[in-house]
C-alpha cells in the first residue's frame, strides 16, 4: 500500500496535476472567451452608437428602446476623415489604409507613431499630446443634404481625459447636442458634464464667427439674448478646470487642427 | 471536523466578517461602492468566484502537491474570474465599463485566496462551497452598507433612483460630494467597524499600552 | 517628452496613488503598517516587484496576447487578450518567487525581516492592479516602466507614512471599538484626503 502523502508530492503527481489543471482551465476559459466574444464586440459598438445617437439628439435615455439603436444608427453615413489632409477618404482609400470605421479605435491609433502625430505645445490646446491621423465622422443625410454631423472629441479636464461626441447641424456651425461617454471628473462637480440639463444648454449655440472658433464656456449666467450669448454656454459651478477643459476641447477639435476645415466645406 | 451549515453560511456575516474582522478583501470594497448597482454586481461576482473556487479546489485538495499549491489555487481562481469577466462584458456591458479593472482584481482579493487556503484545502466540497457563499455574503453585507450610505448621501439616489431631490434638478438636497470621493469609504468602514465592535465586544483588540492616570492628579491623590 | 514622463510619474506617485486613491493592496497595507522598519522593507520590495512586473507584462501583452499581437509568428488574427489575467498573475508569482530566492541568497537580513510577507506580495492587489491599469490605458514600454516605478513608490510612501502615524497612535487613548483596525481606517481616510490636494498640480 503506497504512502498517500508521498504520492501527492511525487514528481509524477506534480506533473499530472499541473498539466491537468492547465488543460481544464484552458478549455473552460477559451470556450467562454470564444463563445462570448461576438456579443462583447457587438455591445461595444452598440454603446458607441448609442452615444452618437445621444449627441445627435435621436436617443433619449429611458425613453428610446435599446432595441431601436441599430435601426436609428443605420440612418448615418460613416466617413473616415484624414485629419492631416483635412478631407474625407473615399471608399477605396479607406480600404487602402485598412481601416474598418465600425471598429476603428482612434484612441489606440493616437499612440501608434505610424498612425498619429505629436502636437506642438502651441497646437495642443486640449492637452491630448498626440492626434490620430484618421478619425470618423457620422453624417445624418436626408435627401442629399447633411442634417447632422457627429464628431468624436476628447480633451483633458481636471482628473482625466473626457471622451465625447459633439453633433452639429447641417450648417456646420450650430450645435445640435453634446455628450461625454467617458471621463473620471469629480462626481457632482466636473462630473456634471453628464447632467442633461447642462447638455441641453448647448443646443442651438453657434461655434464660428468668420471661420474662427468663437465658442466659449463662461462663468456666471449667460444671457442668451445678448449678441455674444449665442456663442456661450454656462460653465459648471465649482468645476473651473473641467469647464476650461471642455472649452479647450471644443476649441481644438472645431479649430484648424481638428475638424474645422471639414466643417468649413460643409458650410460652403 | 464537520461544520454546522448555519455556522458556515451565516457566521461570516457578523461573527467572523471577512472585512470587519479578518481584514480581507478591503481593496475592492472601497473603490466600487459609489453606486449600489455597481457594488451589487461586484458582490455577486465575488460570491460566485469564492464559492466555485472553494468547490473546485476542495474537490482536488487531496491531489494537489504542496510545492505547487498556491499556483494551482491561483490558476483556478484566475480562470473563474476570466469567465465572470467575459460573461459581464457580454451580458451587462455598461456595468463592466464601470467596474473596469476591479473584476480582474478579484483574483488577488484576499477573501478568495484566504478561504481557499484556510477552508477549502481541509474540508469536503459541499461545505466549502457553502463557506464560499457565506464569506461572499459577509463581504456583500459590508459592501452594500457602505454603498447605500455613499450613494444616498453623496448623490441622493439609491440604485439610481432619486430619493433626495437634488438642487440641480429643482429640489432641496445639495449632495455631499465628499461621499463620492475615496476618503469617505475609509471613514465609513472605520465607523462601521466601531459599531460592529461595540455590538460584539469580543472582537475588540487588546490595548498595547495601559494608559496611565493623569500624573498630577495621581500625585495629589 | 521629459515633461510627459515626469507628469506620468508624479501622477502615479501622488495623484493616483495606488493605496490612497485606488485602495489597492489594502490587506497588507493595514496588516504590515505597525512598525516603520517592516513597512520600509515591504515598500522597497513592492517597488522592485512593480518595476519588473509592469514592463514584463507589457511585453507579454504587446507581443503575445493583444489582438493581432502574434502577427510576428504568422498569426495576425489571433486575440489572446482573455488570457491576460492568468498570465499577469503567473508572471507576478514567478517574479516574486525569484526575488525571494535572490534575497534569501544575497540579502538574508531583509529576507528574514520580511518573513511571510514576501510571498504575500504576489496577492497584493496593487501589483496586479498596476499591470491591469497599464493594459487598460494602453501604455507602451517606456510608459510602463515609468508607471511601474511611480506606482511602486506611491504605495511605498503611503505605507511608510501610515506606519509612522500608527507608531505614534500606539500611545493614544483610542475608544475600545476603534482600537487597531478602526482607527487605522480613519487615519488612512485622512491621508487619502490629504493626497487629493495633489490634484491641482499641472505640469
Amino acid at each position: 500500500m503506497s504512502d498517500p502523502v508521498k504520492d501527492k508530492d511525487s514528481l509524477k503527481n506534480i506533473l499530472v496535476v499541473a498539466l491537468g489543471v492547465c488543460f481544464v482551465c484552458a478549455i473552460i476559459v477559451s470556450t467562454a472567451a470564444v463563445q462570448l466574444k461576438p456579443q462583447r464586440i457587438a455591445n461595444k459598438a452598440l454603446d458607441r452608437n448609442k452615444n452618437i445617437l445621444i449627441a445627435a439628439g435621436l436617443y433619449e435615455t429611458g425613453v428610446t428602446a435599446d432595441a431601436q439603436i441599430d435601426t436609428l444608427f443605420e440612418r448615418f453615413t460613416v466617413k473616415v476623415v484624414d485629419m492631416q489632409e483635412q478631407r474625407y477618404l473615399s471608399a477605396d482609400e479607406v480600404a487602402e489604409v485598412n481601416i474598418d470605421p465600425r471598429t476603428y479605435d482612434q484612441r489606440k491609433a493616437a499612440k501608434n507613431p505610424a498612425l498619429s502625430m505629436a502636437l506642438s505645445d502651441a497646437q495642443d490646446v486640449a492637452s491630448i499630446s498626440r492626434r490620430a491621423r484618421y478619425s470618423v465622422a457620422y453624417l445624418l443625410e436626408q435627401d442629399g443634404q447633411v442634417e447632422r454631423i457627429v464628431l468624436p472629441i476628447h480633451g483633458y479636464g481636471l482628473w482625466s481625459t473626457l471622451y465625447g461626441f459633439i453633433a452639429l447641424e447641417g450648417d456646420g456651425n450650430t450645435v445640435a447636442g453634446i455628450t461625454f461617454y467617458e471621463h473620471a471628473e469629480t462626481a457632482g462637480l466636473g462630473g456634471e458634464v453628464d447632467n442633461p440639463a447642462w447638455k441641453a444648454l448647448w443646443q442651438g449655440k453657434k461655434i464660428y464667427i468668420d471661420d474662427q472658433v468663437a465658442f466659449e464656456v463662461v462663468k456666471g449666467n449667460v444671457d442668451p439674448t445678448s449678441a455674444k450669448g449665442k456663442y456661450q454656454v454656462d460653465a459648471l459651478s465649482g468645476a473651473t478646470l473641467t469647464s476650461r477643459g471642455v472649452q479647450n476641447m471644443v476649441s481644438f477639435w472645431m479649430g484648424r487642427d481638428g475638424f474645422g476645415p471639414i466643417l468649413k466645406n460643409l458650410k460652403g | 471536523m464537520s461544520k454546522n451549515v448555519n455556522e458556515v453560511l451565516f457566521g461570516p456575516i457578523f461573527v467572523n466578517n471577512p472585512i470587519g474582522l479578518q481584514i480581507l478583501g478591503i481593496c475592492s470594497a472601497l473603490a466600487v461602492t459609489t453606486k449600489m448597482s455597481v457594488a451589487l454586481v461586484m458582490c455577486i461576482a465575488l460570491t460566485l468566484v469564492t464559492a466555485f473556487s472553494n468547490l473546485f479546489i476542495s474537490m482536488i485538495r487531496n491531489q494537489i502537491p504542496s510545492s505547487i499549491r498556491i499556483i494551482v489555487q491561483m490558476t483556478i481562481i484566475a480562470s473563474l474570474v476570466i469567465v465572470v469577466d467575459q460573461i459581464l462584458g457580454a451580458v451587462a456591458y455598461d456595468m463592466s465599463k464601470q467596474l473596469t479593472v476591479f473584476v480582474g482584481l478579484i483574483i488577488t482579493n484576499c477573501i478568495v485566496m484566504g478561504r481557499a487556503e484556510a477552508f477549502a484545502m481541509q474540508n469536503p466540497p459541499m461545505i466549502s462551497f457553502l463557506d464560499g457563499i457565506g464569506n461572499g455574503l459577509g463581504y456583500s453585507v459590508v459592501l452594500m452598507m457602505v454603498a447605500t450610505i455613499r450613494e444616498l448621501i453623496g448623490s441622493g439616489r439609491l440604485f439610481g433612483f432619486e430619493i433626495l431631490p437634488l438642487v440641480t434638478n429643482g429640489g432641496w438636497y445639495v449632495p455631499t460630494g465628499m461621499m463620492l470621493l475615496p476618503p469617505s469609504a475609509f471613514f465609513i468602514i472605520g465607523l462601521l467597524i466601531w459599531a460592529l465592535r461595540s455590538w460584539k465586544t469580543e472582537q475588540v483588540e487588546e490595548a498595547e499600552y495601559e494608559i496611565g492616570g493623569h500624573t498630577a492628579l495621581s500625585r495629589a491623590m | 517628452m521629459f515633461e510627459y514622463y515626469l507628469s506620468l510619474l508624479l501622477k502615479a506617485v501622488f495623484i493616483e496613488n495606488m493605496a490612497l486613491v485606488f485602495f489597492l493592496g489594502m490587506c497588507t497595507f493595514i496588516a504590515i503598517s505597525k512598525k516603520i522598519e517592516t513597512a520600509i522593507g515591504l515598500g522597497i520590495a513592492v517597488i522592485v516587484v512593480q518595476v519588473i512586473t509592469v514592463p514584463v507584462n507589457n511585453i507579454i501583452f504587446t507581443y503575445l496576447l493583444a489582438d493581432g499581437a502574434l502577427a510576428w509568428a504568422g498569426l495576425p488574427d489571433v486575440d489572446l487578450s482573455f488570457l491576460g489575467y492568468l498570465s499577469y498573475i503567473g508572471v507576478i508569482a514567478a517574479i516574486v518567487q525569484i526575488m525571494e530566492m535572490f534575497l534569501d541568497k544575497y540579502v538574508p537580513a531583509l529576507y528574514n525581516a520580511l518573513g511571510v510577507f514576501l510571498p504575500l506580495i504576489t496577492v497584493n492587489c496593487a501589483i496586479l492592479g498596476a499591470s491591469l491599469f497599464m493594459v487598460n490605458r494602453d501604455y507602451n514600454f517606456s510608459e510602463s516602466v515609468v508607471y511601474g516605478v511611480g506606482a511602486g513608490i506611491g504605495w511605498a510612501i503611503a505605507i511608510v507614512a501610515l506606519a509612522g502615524i500608527r507608531e505614534k497612535l500606539k500611545y493614544s487613548d483610542v475608544p475600545a471599538g476603534l482600537r487597531g483596525l478602526g482607527i487605522t481606517f480613519i487615519t488612512v481616510g485622512l491621508m487619502s484626503l490629504g493626497f487629493m490636494s495633489f490634484g491641482g498640480i499641472s505640469l
